[in-house]
Order: C-alpha cells, then structure tokens, then sequence
C-alpha cells in the first residue's frame, strides 16, 4: 500500500514540474463566452485578469490567421489583448487592405498564438462571476443553480 | 468488450477519469492506438477542405489524442473536459490546443459561429447518465446539441464516435440532436465484427446531404485472403519455426517500446536459445 502511494507522489511531483506548457491563448477567449449562466444574455467579451502569462513560438501559418480574422470578434480581440498588456501594434479597427499587410498578419499571429496565459481569470461582465484559469485552462464548470 | 460493466454506470466522468485512469491513457498502447484509429476516422467524416487549415472542437478530449490526430492533419482545435486530472495529463503531453474545463451538458460557452467543425471519441454516451439528482439527460443533450449547433459554421459538421449501451440511447441521443436543428444520422462501421464495430454520429450542419458510407471490411477482405494463402503456403514448404518464434519476440519488444519501457537492444543473439553450457 505505502509503495503504491509512494508511485502515486512521484507521478504528481513529475505532472507538477512539467506543468504549464499549453495555456489558454487569446483565440481561445475570443471565443468564450460565460452565457452558459442562466441569467446572462450575452456575457462577452470576458475580462482577464492575468497573474502570470507566457510566450511560446509557434509555426506562421498565414492562410489559418487570414482565415481567422474573418471570424474575430475585432473589438474582443482589443479588450483581451489590453487586458494581458499585448495591444501595442493593434489597429483600433481592422484596415481595409489587412490580407495583404504581411506585418499585421504577424502581429496578429502573436498576440493570438504565441502569448499564453497560465494563472489568472476571466470574469463575467455581466454578473462579475470568475472562472478561475490555472495550469493554463479555464475551469468554466457551473454550479448545479446557476444553469 | 472483456468487462460487462460499463465506466459511466461506476461513477461521474469528473471522478472516474482521476490520475490512475488517465495515467493509462499515456501508456496503454491498445487504448492508444484505438483511440487514433477512431480520431482519424472522425476527420475523414468530417470531410474538410483540403490542403486548409480549419478550427475545430475537441469534445471531451481527455488526454488530448484525438487533439493530437487533428494536429497532425494541420488543424487547429479547442478541447473541453470535465476531468481534470485527464486536461492535466493532455498538458503533460504537450499536445497543441488550448483546453477548457466544462461540463458538456451544461453547454458549450462559445461564441456563434467560431468552428469549422467538431470531432468527439467515446464521450457522449456520458451525457446520458444522470449522476447529480438535478441532472436530466434528455435536457443536458438538447441544451448541449443547441450550443453546439450554435457555435458551428453553417455548412460544417460534427462527428461523435461513441459506445451506445443500448438502442434507447441512440435513440435519445440521436433525437435530440435532431431537435436541436441538426441533421444527419449514424454510420456503423464494420457492423457484422463485434470488435471492430464502431458507430459515428454524423451531424450536419445546414441542408440535407447524404450520408458518408460506411467501411464494411470488404474493401481489405480480398488482401486478407491472399495474405493467408501465402501463409499456408510458408507453412506446407517447412517454414522455418525458430524464425516465426524471433519474429513475434522482436514484434512483442517493439510494442513494450512503444509503451515507454525499458527494453534492451536487438541484436543477433535475440531469441537465441542459451547453449547448454550454463
């Protein structure tokens, strides 16, 4: 029995020291929203609130940002990136001619791909509800009375 | 299926998925290898574009290996799951996506149409249990099936790949899935093999299309037949036994390797017998 423990302990000390490598990324928040909450209507965008972000590099891959942006919520995407300090380079509304500006393309591939959050949280904007954020995933499970 | 007793009816998905249970997802190579087959197999009836890289939901995505099959087919995905010891082991892995922790049954929390399409291996038959006296699973399915058909793109799909206990269920399911504005229907694989039988969900998005066929196993059968003659044939013309017995050894080495074991080398000496010297 004390062996098993013992196998148990290393197993979570190893999860531990290898934690944080994939968190939540701001493609991901521009997508959630927090009207799974019974009285909320639209509950979007949600506020980050970040204690500890990352970056990481990822592969360019122009054809899927391209394809994104289309369905980017462009005033989320502001919000989010205010909210971990990242906006600096964004446009106040996306330019006319944005599939061909090569630098923008970039930029957009970082903010959305390449910057991580590993603890903090997302809160409601309508009831201020948190979702806490830890080891780089957002816990939106519900209480049973607020479905 | 070896247990007659099913992992929904011993306890909530959130509890029953704790760190032994996902452990194994990372080292048990037969529950990996079915789980890439049916992931690849997902993809293919999803049936995306070619050569574009779309965004797509992983749900229940445990440990993330169906994630890691959309990944090598160069799409971008979101994985949701309720237990979070198996997200732990999926950020273990490293796989690609990002994860949330949710509750299918209480809805995705997504924004309308975000995805290109959606792949779920072995997680619905969940949603049809009601492990909290609140839980209703005819209402859990619908609210789950709407939201999804809410944050799809008109014109994608939704593959679930799962373990009906009984027809009542696929009944149930199916029929709230219908409810929800989607349409589609099942596509049975292999369906005269007890193992290798495997039932997909294929939910469309945005007009009546037909329905993906299914593999029967006649597409390989005649290969199969030759194969065996040629074995026959090996066998009537003496093949050689001692070689059949280094072939499954070094077959058996290759597989504890692909487990993550501590396996010695081969070499010439593998599956020699020792002389009678010792």
């Amino acid at each position: 029995m004390k062996t098993l423990l013992q196998l148990s302990n290393i197993f979570h000390d190893r999860i531990n020291t290898i934690k944080s490598i994939r968190n939540m990324k701001l493609i991901t928040h521009n997508m959630l929203t927090s009207n799974a909450l019974k009285t909320v209507k639209e509950g979007y965008p949600l506020q980050i609130y970040v204690d500890e972000v990352k970056q990481v590099d990822v592969d360019f891959q122009q054809q899927f940002i391209t394809k994104t942006v289309s369905k980017l919520n462009w005033k989320a995407l502001l919000f989010g990136a205010k909210c971990i300090g990242h906006s600096e380079g964004l446009p106040e509304t996306l330019p006319e001619n944005w599939e061909s500006n090569d630098e923008l393309l970039k930029k957009l591939h970082h903010v959305l791909l390449e910057i991580e959050v590993i603890t903090g949280s997302l809160e409601c904007p309508e009831t201020k509800r948190r979702f806490p954020i830890s080891n780089g995933i957002p816990n939106m499970l519900l209480n049973e009375d607020e479905v | 299926m070896a247990s007659t007793r099913r992992p929904e009816h011993l306890a909530p998905p959130e509890l029953y998925y704790n760190e032994v249970e996902a452990k194994k997802y990372t080292q048990n190579s037969r529950i990996i290898e079915v789980q890439e087959k049916c992931s690849a197999r997902a993809l293919e009836l999803l049936a995306l574009p070619d050569d574009e890289p779309c965004f797509l939901l992983d749900l229940g995505c445990g440990s993330g290996l169906s994630g890691e099959a959309i990944t090598e087919n160069g799409h971008y995905w979101t994985g949701f799951d309720i237990s979070q010891a198996m997200l732990d082991v999926a950020v273990e892995r490293e796989v690609e996506g990002d994860m949330v922790l949710s509750d299918l049954g209480q809805g995705l929390p997504l924004r309308p149409a975000s995805y290109d399409g959606a792949i779920s291996i072995s997680a619905i038959q969940w949603l049809c249990n009601a492990d909290k006296k609140e839980h209703v699973p005819a209402k859990r399915l619908y609210k789950f099936f709407m939201t999804l058909y809410a944050c799809l793109c008109r014109g994608s799909r939704a593959v679930f790949q799962f373990y009906p206990e009984n027809d009542k269920q696929v009944e149930l399911i199916v029929s709230q899935a219908m409810k929800a504005g989607f349409t589609g229907g099942l596509v049975v694989d292999f369906p005269n093999s007890t193992k290798a039988k495997k039932i997909f969900l294929v939910l469309m998005t945005g007009g009546r299309t037909a329905l993906p066929k299914a593999l029967t196993g006649e597409e390989s059968s005649q290969q199969q037949h030759t194969q065996a003659l040629y074995e026959r044939r090996d066998r009537t013309r003496g093949f050689n036994r001692t070689n059949l017995k280094r072939e499954w050894i070094l077959r058996k080495k290759e597989r504890r390797r692909k487990q993550g074991r501590d396996v010695r080398p081969d070499s010439k000496f593998t599956a020699r017998k020792r002389s009678g010297k010792f």
